[in-house]
């Protein structure tokens, strides 16, 4: 394989993640954390940059030691360095901020089990070199943290007139209560898969011209 | 000769046929609110049913398919919508509420005929949910400067909380407003309202609530003219009369008098005009029975169990997810088949 190819297809592999096959509006994968976590612009983006963290460091471990790794025990030896990985990630939010850490609560051990890793790990860095696994997990973190921010950012906006905790509306601004309970994730949610399948069809259709 | 298909006798009754006598026969209702809230009422149904029409002919554009504007059945969403809102509502919150109807009620599913729930009942509950406090706050009929002046909160800025009215009432000298409903009143102070207020319509409701004789009246025009099913209103109100009339019998005063229970709220609104949708309620008689005595049921159960003070709305969304599964298990018998 020479070189210049695979540098060509390096951006490429970023770009999927983050556009293409996002993994939470195209591929509407990572549901749980997307909808639970979402009700601020700063949850959504700590939740994010943890993901993209373990994401990054367990599909380039795992993509060194992919010609060490039995098959039969591939799963369990994943999860085990997924584990890993989110435990360090536990104990950084737990003392960087104390109030992003209990604000995501169970959400970040859970990271564990975010089928968008496990997915990876399975699909793409079990069976390519650290460097373009990096580069692939990478590209799927920022897309997850895009999909979570874009989630976050509204559900903030209406549901309590802020952004980042900044006030935008002044204090007679009327919260949408409904935005930042569970209905108002899925409608955010519903309203973003809309636009994106509203987008891929108008693509497609200019292609097809 | 010629052959054609099936069916070979039309009543000539089409879509927008009977969706713009159900338009006239809420005009009334209307009048009534407008005669009692003034220029709020009045705007109120305005702006919510030009944002139903605003919604609908964008989704039209939007997903390329022909103008459905002249079926009329944005037009009642977005009156009998306007008609669940209490009449001080703001504006901007009451359109909101009209594009939530249309869109989320009914252009993403596919259309009329193609929505599982009433869109003026799915408007209704995502501001609801939205805003509580806004939707639970009444303002008085008859206010001597109604025609002349908005109720304050009707003209909030977009995005803000509603303006306080106290001070307006207080200004219009509405003697014994008190800002709850009648069934509110019950469920917290035991109050038993008296029948002639709430018939003449000076007790707090929704905008078209209130006078639950003029909207008996009104249905009795759709089901003379054969543009309703009689049996889904007869069978809510009779569930929820028979029912009423059981806790009163055997729990006593500790459940609220029956005339509280039929002429308070949106009962006859919810029975006659929105629990008799005809998209989003069972065909077979059977099935009709079933749905309209679940509806009337649910209804009862949360006025007196419930958090809720009003539950019509609830128990006809409720009863519209249950009424394709009412349909098929409660199919009439095919004329000629055997008994298994």
């Amino acid at each position: 394989m020479s070189s210049q190819p695979l540098q060509a297809s390096n951006m490429e592999q970023l770009l999927e993640g983050i556009w293409k096959q996002n993994p939470v509006f195209v591929m509407a994968l990572g549901m749980c954390p997307a909808l639970a976590v979402t009700v601020s612009a700063f949850n959504a983006l700590g939740m994010g940059l943890a993901t993209t963290f373990v994401l990054i460091c367990s599909c380039t471990l795992i993509s060194m030691l992919r010609r060490f790794i039995p098959r039969e025990v591939r799963i369990a030896t994943y999860i085990v360095i997924i584990a890993t990985f989110v435990t360090l990630v536990d104990y950084l939010i737990q003392a960087v901020s104390l109030a992003l850490y209990e604000a995501l609560g169970a959400f970040i051990q859970l990271i564990v089990v975010n089928c968008i890793i496990l997915g990876r790990a399975e699909a793409h860095a079990a069976k390519n070199p650290p460097f373009s696994a990096m580069v692939n997990a990478l590209g799927m973190g920022i897309g997850f943290t895009i999909g979570l921010f874009a989630l976050g950012s509204v559900r903030e906006i209406l549901g309590a007139g802020k952004l980042f905790g900044i006030s935008l509306f002044g204090d007679q601004f009327q919260p949408w209560v409904v935005m930042v309970l569970p209905p108002g994730g899925f409608f955010v949610l519903g309203l973003w898969l809309l636009f994106f399948a509203w987008l891929a069809k108008r693509k497609e259709a200019q292609h097809g011209a | 000769m010629q052959l054609r298909a099936s069916p070979h006798l039309h009543s000539g009754r089409d879509v927008p046929t009977i969706m713009r006598h159900v338009v006239y026969a809420l005009l009334p209702v209307c009048a009534f609110s407008i005669w009692q809230y003034g220029l709020s009422s009045l705007a109120l149904i305005v702006t919510v049913t030009l944002s139903c029409l605003f919604a609908e002919r964008l989704s039209n554009k939007l997903s390329g398919t022909v103008n459905t504007l002249s079926d009329w059945s944005a037009t009642i969403t977005g009156v009998l919508l306007a008609l669940t809102l209490p009449p001080a509502f703001p504006l901007w919150m009451g359109a909101v509420a009209g594009l939530t109807a249309v869109w989320l009620g009914k252009s993403l599913f596919g259309g009329l005929g193609h929505n599982p729930f009433n869109p003026a009942l799915v408007g209704r509950a995502f501001v609801q949910a939205a805003f509580p406090t806004a939707i639970t706050t009444w303002a008085p009929a008859f206010a001597p400067q109604r025609f002349t002046e908005f109720i304050p909160s009707s003209l909030t800025l977009p995005l803000m909380q509603p303006n306080d009215i106290s001070a307006w009432v207080a200004a219009n000298m509405v003697d014994g407003f008190t800002g709850a409903t009648p069934l509110a009143r019950w469920k917290f102070e035991q109050f038993v309202y008296p029948v002639e207020d709430m018939i003449t319509g000076a007790a707090s409701a929704s905008t078209g609530e209130t006078s639950a004789l003029l909207l008996v009246v009104c249905g009795l025009y759709l089901i003379a003219r054969k543009f309703m099913d009689w049996r889904i209103p007869v069978a809510v109100v009779g569930s929820a009369l028979l029912l009423a009339l059981a806790f009163r019998l055997f729990g006593g005063d500790e459940y609220p008098p029956v005339h509280l229970v039929l002429l308070s709220g949106g009962l006859m609104l919810g029975a006659l005009f929105m629990a008799t949708d005809m998209a989003t309620s069972p065909v077979s008689p059977r099935a009709v029975w079933a749905y309209g005595a679940i509806i009337g049921t649910v209804t009862i159960l949360i006025r007196y169990f419930g958090g809720l003070t009003e539950g019509v709305m609830y128990a006809i969304l409720f009863g519209n997810a249950l009424a394709p599964l009412l349909d098929k298990y409660l199919q009439p018998k095919v004329f000629g088949a055997h008994k298994k």
